[in-house]
């Protein structure tokens, strides 16, 4: 079954149209990449399909489901996001477990120090942490935070816009390593965008990568690995990578 | 030859409620006319070593050296008003990100002009000849128009080239490039990159380039000090680094994923292992 | 002590009380290190306890009058001298705290609220509603305060309450301008949208998240405006519109002292003094509570 579909996707802001009709399916379980550089319009179709950027047409399917434009709350249950920045996605003035337990007391689910506690838990977070003010927290423990409130709600599709691009390289593995343990422990799904070829490359089945607003190509990450992309403008993106990893 | 940056044992300590935290212990390193990057995380005193060169670390911190010497003048007992006929004119630096660098309300040709009028006076015609050549040199392809525009209307590669033509137009002998290029694309990255390496290169400066990118720093520089928490805990040949002998380098290293990566999950740093050594 | 500080600086607190008030306990420190704020904080702190225990500290009854005592100099038996019906002034001052007390914290607990909730909404729902909301916020913030107070207090009646209402009326604008501004900054944020992401509504978005944000800055303003405020009690009271005879209000007490300034100058000078300690007051600790209390910095500390 697909977990998402996009259709001839057009999102605008205001009066700039900023995608051309994106078209992808993204199976079940499947962890799938948006690839491109800023201004491809690779977060904008993530923010789309969140809710946050709802001026679009075509059609967005969520587990068969057809989305509409705004948030909406039997959606969050379904499908959550983790941001790039860990500084700037946890609101200052709440501690971990506030920021956590907001989402229970939203949906009414009871529970709820027990739920934060597993929650924290997975995500590999002591319980040390749970009354700490996020900037008594590091970058790579904040994303934990993130992470977490996510996966609270246990939904079965997680955004990742650019999750570890903010983060210390050797945060970085460690951020990696936890979405790919909790991508099998939970069977999620994940759409993430990035710019970093090398963690799609460790962390994702299938990319797409987008120019100006466009899908250019579509390709397995074996592809990716043994250098194989076919279009012009992914080879190039894949060769300034390759010349920074020697 | 003497070498143009000298600095032996530097220590920079700021207060807290909980006592005193050293956030750069010891570091000591000379640097001739080559190209030196300093590797390492955040909190890892990189920016902070980069700053007290041009003794820019800010009020609280204090700043100690055995030596802090460039061109044999010893820059820790000169004054705030004698400084400031160093930095720009014989040191430069480059940050992060240009959006906060530039002046708004400045065109980009004004800025440039006066970074060069601030140490030297010249007539009308040469500034304006030396900021067109400065503008070219940085790869600007019509520069008449790029001077007349303001730092919001060029994308965030050309503001980083500005920046450039900014910080090397008093042709100084040094130049801090404290992460020039994190906050661009990776392919204007390579482009910024390139224009700095060619311009150090061909007037023979110094370069200190501070960057978290190991990659990076090791395909523009000739040799590379890696801090952790304060300390150079590594200091190798930038061809070398693969061939790192201490454990927070190697383990650094093999964290970064791997553009044909194999392995199921990535090695994670140990921090408890040499934090006591 | 030293286990009630060390519970209050744990890093690591075991309860939302313990995280809150740890959060109090850091910020009062902070304030504590800043000297100006701590002697804005004592000063406030006076005219509260001076307010509070009113009958106790007077050594006359404020409204008694002594003809036969008038206009007599600072001495033992009258600390600050009498007025020009031989009511003690230093017990009429320190009555008088607990009108400006009560003017200040109901304009406050009156204005405060409108503005940050009109400015809330405002800039978070944005379009037609923003632009009807700011337009009015604009018409009240174009008219000058004082006269804005006074055609309000000449419609109504001339009386401390109406001189309070007055007062509130002319203050919410540049709280719900302050709000607006703050919520707009706040409205894009990635942590806002992680709240709607998980299915907030509107109004706990607004309340649980936005707001909270902006009382920050709000508390710093209404603290700094409180010396306008004080200033625009006194100036109505001293023309005859605000608090009415014979209450101690320290606006109407310059007034009536201004005929004997040259001669008998302590019955104008003591309540001018006491409005100007107060209102340094309010404005120290709201320098003070900038600094600590600023969104912006993060609480870095």
């Amino acid at each position: 079954m697909t977990a998402l579909s996009l259709k001839d996707l057009d999102i605008s802001y205001g009066d700039t149209q900023i995608t051309h009709k994106v078209s992808l399916d993204i199976a079940e379980g499947e962890s799938f990449a948006l690839v491109g550089e800023s201004g491809s319009g690779k977060s904008t179709v993530l923010k789309a399909i969140a809710g946050l950027a709802p001026r679009w047409t075509g059609e967005i399917h969520v587990l068969g489901k057809a989305r509409g434009h705004g948030v909406d709350r039997d959606f969050s249950r379904v499908c959550q996001m983790v941001f790039q920045d860990p500084y700037g996605s946890l609101h200052p003035r709440k501690t971990v477990d506030a920021t956590l337990g907001e989402a229970l007391t939203i949906h009414g689910i009871g529970d709820r120090s027990a739920r934060v506690e597993e929650v924290m838990g997975s995500v590999g977070l002591d319980r040390k942490f749970r009354f700490r003010f996020p900037h008594q927290l590091s970058g790579g423990q904040r994303q934990r935070v993130a992470i977490a409130r996510a996966l609270i709600l246990k939904p079965k599709i997680l955004l990742l816009d650019e999750p570890t691009s903010a983060l210390d390289v050797s945060v970085q593995a460690e951020i990696l390593n936890l979405l790919k343990r909790l991508r099998r422990e939970q069977n999620l799904t994940f759409l993430m965008v990035t710019h970093n070829l090398p963690v799609v490359s460790f962390l994702c089945d299938r990319l797409a990568v987008m120019r100006q607003g466009r899908i250019v190509e579509v390709a397995g990450v074996d592809e990716l690995k043994r250098g194989n992309l076919k279009e012009p403008y992914s080879r190039e993106l894949m060769q300034i990578s390759a010349a920074h990893a020697t | 030859m003497r070498p143009l940056l000298e600095i032996e044992n530097l220590r920079i300590t700021f207060p807290t409620a909980r006592g005193d935290i050293d956030v750069v212990r010891g570091v000591s390193f000379t640097l001739g006319r080559e190209r030196l990057g300093i590797v390492g995380e955040s909190g890892s005193g990189k920016s902070m070593t980069g700053r007290s060169i041009l003794k820019l670390v800010r009020a609280p911190g204090r700043v100690t050296a055995d030596k802090l010497a460039f061109d044999g003048i010893d820059l820790s007992t000169r004054s705030e008003k004698q400084m400031r006929s160093i930095r720009g004119a014989r040191i430069s630096m480059v940050m992060q990100d240009p959006k906060f660098s530039l002046n708004p309300v400045m065109t980009i040709g004004e800025q440039i002009a006066e970074a060069l009028l601030t140490h030297k006076r010249l007539p009308r015609r040469e500034v304006n000849d030396r900021v067109q050549t400065m503008l070219e040199s940085v790869r600007i392809t019509d520069p008449e128009r790029v001077a007349r525009l303001y730092p919001h209307e060029v994308s965030g590669g050309m503001g980083q080239r500005v920046m450039i033509a900014m910080m090397l137009i008093p042709e100084p002998d040094l130049l801090i490039a404290d992460e020039p290029t994190s906050a661009l694309d990776v392919s204007v990255q390579a482009q910024v990159l390139d224009i700095i390496d060619e311009l150090v290169r061909r007037k023979g400066m110094g370069l200190i380039f501070i960057s978290h990118d190991l990659n990076l720093v090791s395909s523009y520089c000739d040799r590379i000090l890696v801090m952790n928490t304060g300390e150079v805990v590594e200091e190798c040949k930038a061809g070398e680094l693969m061939n790192a002998t201490h454990p927070y380098t190697r383990g650094l290293i093999a964290s970064i994923p791997r553009l044909d990566e194999t392995r199921d999950e990535l090695p994670v740093l140990d921090r408890s292992a040499w934090a006591k050594a | 002590m030293a286990t009630l500080r060390d519970w209050l600086i744990d890093d690591s607190p075991a309860s939302p009380m313990q995280a809150r008030l740890g959060r109090f306990y850091r910020i009062f420190g902070a304030l504590m290190h800043n000297p100006l704020a701590v002697i804005g904080a004592i000063i406030i702190v006076a005219l509260i306890l001076a307010a509070l225990f009113a009958p106790w500290l007077a050594t006359h009854d404020p409204l008694r009058q002594a003809l036969a005592e008038r206009l007599l100099p600072p001495s033992a038996a009258h600390w600050m001298g009498t007025d020009e019906l031989g009511r003690d002034i230093w017990s009429r001052v320190v009555y008088g705290a607990r009108i400006t007390l009560v003017i200040v914290a109901l304009v406050a607990v009156l204005a405060a609220p409108a503005g940050l909730v009109i400015g809330v909404i405002s800039g978070y729902f944005g379009g037609w509603v923003d632009r009807i909301l700011m337009g009015i916020t604009d018409i009240f913030l174009s008219l000058p305060k004082l006269i804005l107070a006074l055609a309000f207090v000449a419609a109504l009646g001339p009386g401390i309450e109406n001189a309070i209402i007055a007062i509130a009326i002319t203050s919410w604008p540049g709280y719900a301008r302050v709000a607006r501004a703050e919520t707009l900054t706040f409205k894009n944020s990635e942590f806002i949208a992680a709240v709607r992401l998980l299915g907030a509504s509107s109004l706990r978005v607004n309340l649980g998240h936005v707001l909270p944000l902006c009382t920050s800055s709000m508390i710093i303003r209404v603290t700094l405006d409180m010396a306008g405020i004080i200033l625009t009690a006194a100036g109505l009271g001293f023309i005859g519109l605000g608090a009415q005879p014979p209450l101690p209000e320290w606006g109407a007490m310059i007034s009536r002292g201004r005929s004997f300034i040259l001669d008998q100058w302590w019955v104008a000078t003591m309540p001018g003094f006491a409005i100007i300690l107060v209102s340094l007051g309010f404005c120290f600790l709201g320098d003070g509570l900038r600094d600590v209390l600023d969104p912006k910095s993060g609480e870095q500390r």
